[in-house]
């Protein structure tokens, strides 16, 4: 990361992010794999997947190497959410009616089981996450071209 | 009963911002605001008397719960309210690139 | 034969094609792109055609429950004649408009981003209709109206991000309106199905309660389907999208959005009175007396357009409101038809806009001689509006009329004759103005647009021409089927629950 003290915010604030961005990625994805247990599920894990990411541009402005992920690389994994989303909906189609649950469900309160629940909130986490972080990128991008000028 | 009705009144309290304000960006937050009092209002309606969190655990019984439908309802609300925000914010930069100001009353070359 | 499981293609269709068209737009060539959301649209067409066969055959309703869940405890499609009948009207159009589409959009960038938004679009529209579940319903109208908020800005000029801002701010406090409704209707009757909640609303009912709701519907839904106090974002809105989203929007979406949903609710949930069917008329013609006047004095193709296209829904408003198997009959055909002939005028203002680069009438003048396609489908389709003899919008602006002088509204059939007599003479102004005349100097080189905008024009033009066969008693169960559903109100839910329960 840069330690560069014209980008971003002060030292004290780089320093903590470096530390708690791991933790909040990691909180996010453990709300996303147990949706079928404890709140959360698809929607909540992934805003908080995506904020983990605006935390690291927030912190180390905006010439960390985060920000330069393509605005093509998030379309394209957002679409692939929204197809897995769709695919894991067709894959009830096996068993007859469409969105049916059709993977073993093992016993309850476990954290394999509830058939296709868990990988719905997981391509949905993807698509929302990465929704979202493609959003902000799109907001500083248009804001840098802006003051460019 | 009174819940309820504060619910409504903060509705009315966003549909003022929304009808009143001059600036784009205040606009935004009065719709917001309005977002904000209908999903409160509809997952207050679950509510029942000394009733606990809807989640299954695995020593507790499934009695006196409240009601769980509009929990999941206003969880698909408040995602589509996030979408909504997001394209408005991105059409008030661009308008702000084009005309230059963030005040209704000067954006106005649609007429007739 | 009778499978319900192609009820889900009509969902599942469009959101695929959304997705894939995002992801490999970019890395297939364009040919590939515009092949490939033309063929889908194909698809749908073949298969709402397909579903009016089968209900034809059947007789009754299809339902597919999702997910194997029974109703009330899951989401349901339903497919019945009124919702076979808008499926046919969406994808009809939506077909055209998408092959007028392929080579519209070469005046603007990123087509891979259209056609993902424009399947979003008929994904929501799609999903609305066949639905059985009132917030799946709202869920769907939300899909659809944002993304027609991101259409109508996607030129990102000045004028049209006003006009999206003007659209987005008042379509969403229009969704609010709605989603308390459905609160409320929730709250008094623990259902979200529709036929079990107007199962339970046929025992249990509130004189305070359901007014109060049918209220907060008729402006929600009023303003989706821009009726005159709730119209004004549509003048701004429809002539700063893009030309085939103008067809879009003023063909289909403002009827799926406004008019099938509001008169699903009104009459198959909620039970139809007096007081809800008298204010839908004087609402309706409200609408087409002000917005035929408004109409008279605007310059700009489009914008003049748009007033007709709120005048026009006040029509069907008259003739749904009317209550009566001829009024309601003429209302569904007259739907039918705008659908045709609105999007016909809007490709036709798209194609002068492709060839001349303005809008404004005054500019131009004697453009027959060189696009004679778009000038004769033109006149078609102003003869069609304007309700001439043998065009599809005679029959069903007849069938209005002589409905409201059956039940004794004489001075509702005076205001729709005058209507039409008004829309007749702003149409001619617009074939004066616009293909009549002497060429203009700079105008001496345009050319004819491309042929994918000349075979959808002439497409459409067909149906306006041969629409009227739809009356003859061997297709017009067509329609027949439709008007049943919604004069049988709160007996659909009977019907459903059963049809659910095998």
């Amino acid at each position: 990361m840069i330690d560069n003290p014209k980008n971003g915010m002060s030292l004290l604030v780089k320093t903590i992010t470096r530390i708690t961005v791991g933790l909040i990625l990691l909180f996010g994805i453990y709300i996303v794999l147990h949706g079928h247990l404890s709140p959360g599920g698809g929607f909540a894990g992934g805003v908080i997947v995506a904020l983990s990411l605006v935390h690291l541009i927030l912190a180390f402005g905006r010439e960390a190497k985060v920000a330069k992920i393509s605005m093509n690389l998030a379309s394209n994994l957002e679409s692939l959410g929204a197809l897995m989303f769709l695919s894991v909906a067709l894959l009830g189609f096996l068993g007859g009616t469409f969105f049916l649950n059709v993977l073993n469900k093992g016993l309850p309160f476990k954290l394999f089981s509830a058939g296709t629940i868990p990988f719905s909130n997981i391509s949905i986490s993807i698509k929302v996450g990465v929704g979202l972080f493609a959003i902000f990128l799109a907001l500083i991008i248009l804001e840098g071209t802006k003051r460019k000028r | 009963m009174t819940l309820y009705f504060l619910c409504l009144v903060l509705f009315c309290i966003g549909l003022y911002g929304v009808l009143r304000k001059r600036n784009i960006v205040k606009i935004i937050i009065g719709i917001g605001i309005i977002e904000y009092s209908m999903n409160l209002f509809f997952v207050l309606l679950g509510y029942k008397l000394h009733g606990r969190a809807p989640i299954d655990a695995q020593n507790q019984d499934i009695l006196n719960m409240v009601d769980p439908i509009p929990q999941a309802l206003v969880l698909t609300s408040i995602v589509i309210g996030l979408g909504i925000t997001a394209l408005l914010i991105s059409i008030a930069i661009r308008i702000y690139d084009k005309y230059g100001t963030f005040d209704i009353t000067k954006i106005k070359r649609l007429k007739g | 034969m009778s499978n319900p499981i192609f009820i889900t293609y009509f969902v599942i269709i469009p959101l695929f094609a959304a997705f894939f068209i995002s992801l490999a737009g970019k890395y297939i060539k364009r040919l590939y792109v515009d092949a490939i959301s033309s063929v889908f649209c194909f698809l749908l067409l073949v298969f709402s055609l397909y579903g009016v066969n089968v209900l034809h055959k059947l007789g009754g309703v299809l339902v597919y429950k999702i997910g194997g869940w029974v109703p009330p405890f899951g989401i349901c499609m339903v497919l019945d004649g009124l919702s076979s009948f808008m499926l046919v009207t969406v994808n009809l159009v939506a077909f055209f408009i998408c092959v007028y589409s392929v080579s519209y959009m070469e005046k603007y960038t990123d087509k891979p981003k259209f056609f993902t938004l424009f399947f979003l679009m008929l994904a929501g529209m799609n999903g609305l209709v066949v639905t059985g579940d009132l917030f799946n319903l709202f869920v769907f109208l939300e899909i659809a109206s944002i993304a027609s908020y991101a259409l109508v800005a996607f030129g990102t000029e000045a004028e049209e991000l006003e006009a999206s801002f003007k659209y987005a701010i008042m379509g969403t406090v229009a969704s609010s309106f709605i989603f308390i409704g459905i609160a409320f209707l929730y709250g008094f009757t623990s259902t979200l199905n529709m036929a079990d909640m107007a199962r339970v609303l046929t025992t249990k009912t509130n004189t305070l309660l359901l007014p109060f709701t049918a209220v907060l519907f008729l402006m929600g839904f009023g303003l989706k389907a821009a009726l005159v106090p709730f119209h004004a974002w549509l003048p701004d809105a429809h002539p700063s999208a893009p030309a085939s989203i103008s067809a879009m929007l003023s063909g289909v979406l403002i009827k799926t959005l406004g008019v099938y949903a509001m008169i699903r609710i009104f009459f198959n949930i909620l039970g139809i009175t007096n007081i809800y069917l008298s204010a839908m008329m004087f609402l309706g013609g409200l609408s087409l007396i002000t917005a035929v006047i408004l109409a008279l004095s605007q310059w700009d193709l489009k914008r003049l357009l748009a007033y007709h296209s709120i005048s026009q829904i006040g029509y069907i408003f008259l003739g749904i409101g009317l209550g009566t198997p001829l009024g309601i009959l003429g209302g569904l055909l007259h739907l039918f038809n705008h659908s045709v002939f609105k999007s016909l005028l809007f490709l036709n203002s798209g194609a002068i806009d492709y060839a001349i680069n303005t809008r404004d009438l005054k500019e131009m003048s004697g453009l027959k001689e060189k696009m004679p396609v778009t000038a004769n489908t033109n006149l078609i389709a102003s003869m069609s509006i304007a309700g001439i003899p043998p065009f599809n919008g005679f029959f069903s602006k007849f069938i209005i009329i002589l409905a409201c002088i059956q039940k004794g509204f004489m001075g509702y059939a005076l205001v729709a004759v005058i209507g039409s007599l008004l829309t007749l003479s702003s149409f001619m102004k617009v074939q004066k103005y616009a293909f009549l005349g002497e060429l203009k100097e700079k105008y001496k080189n345009i050319k004819e647009v491309p042929m994918a905008m000349k075979v959808s024009m002439v497409g459409l033009a067909l149906i306006c021409i041969f629409g009227g066969f739809m009356l003859l008693p061997s297709l017009k169960f067509f329609l027949n089927s439709a008007v049943n559903v919604l004069l049988e109100g709160r007996g659909y839910a009977q019907v459903v629950l059963e049809a659910a329960a095998k």
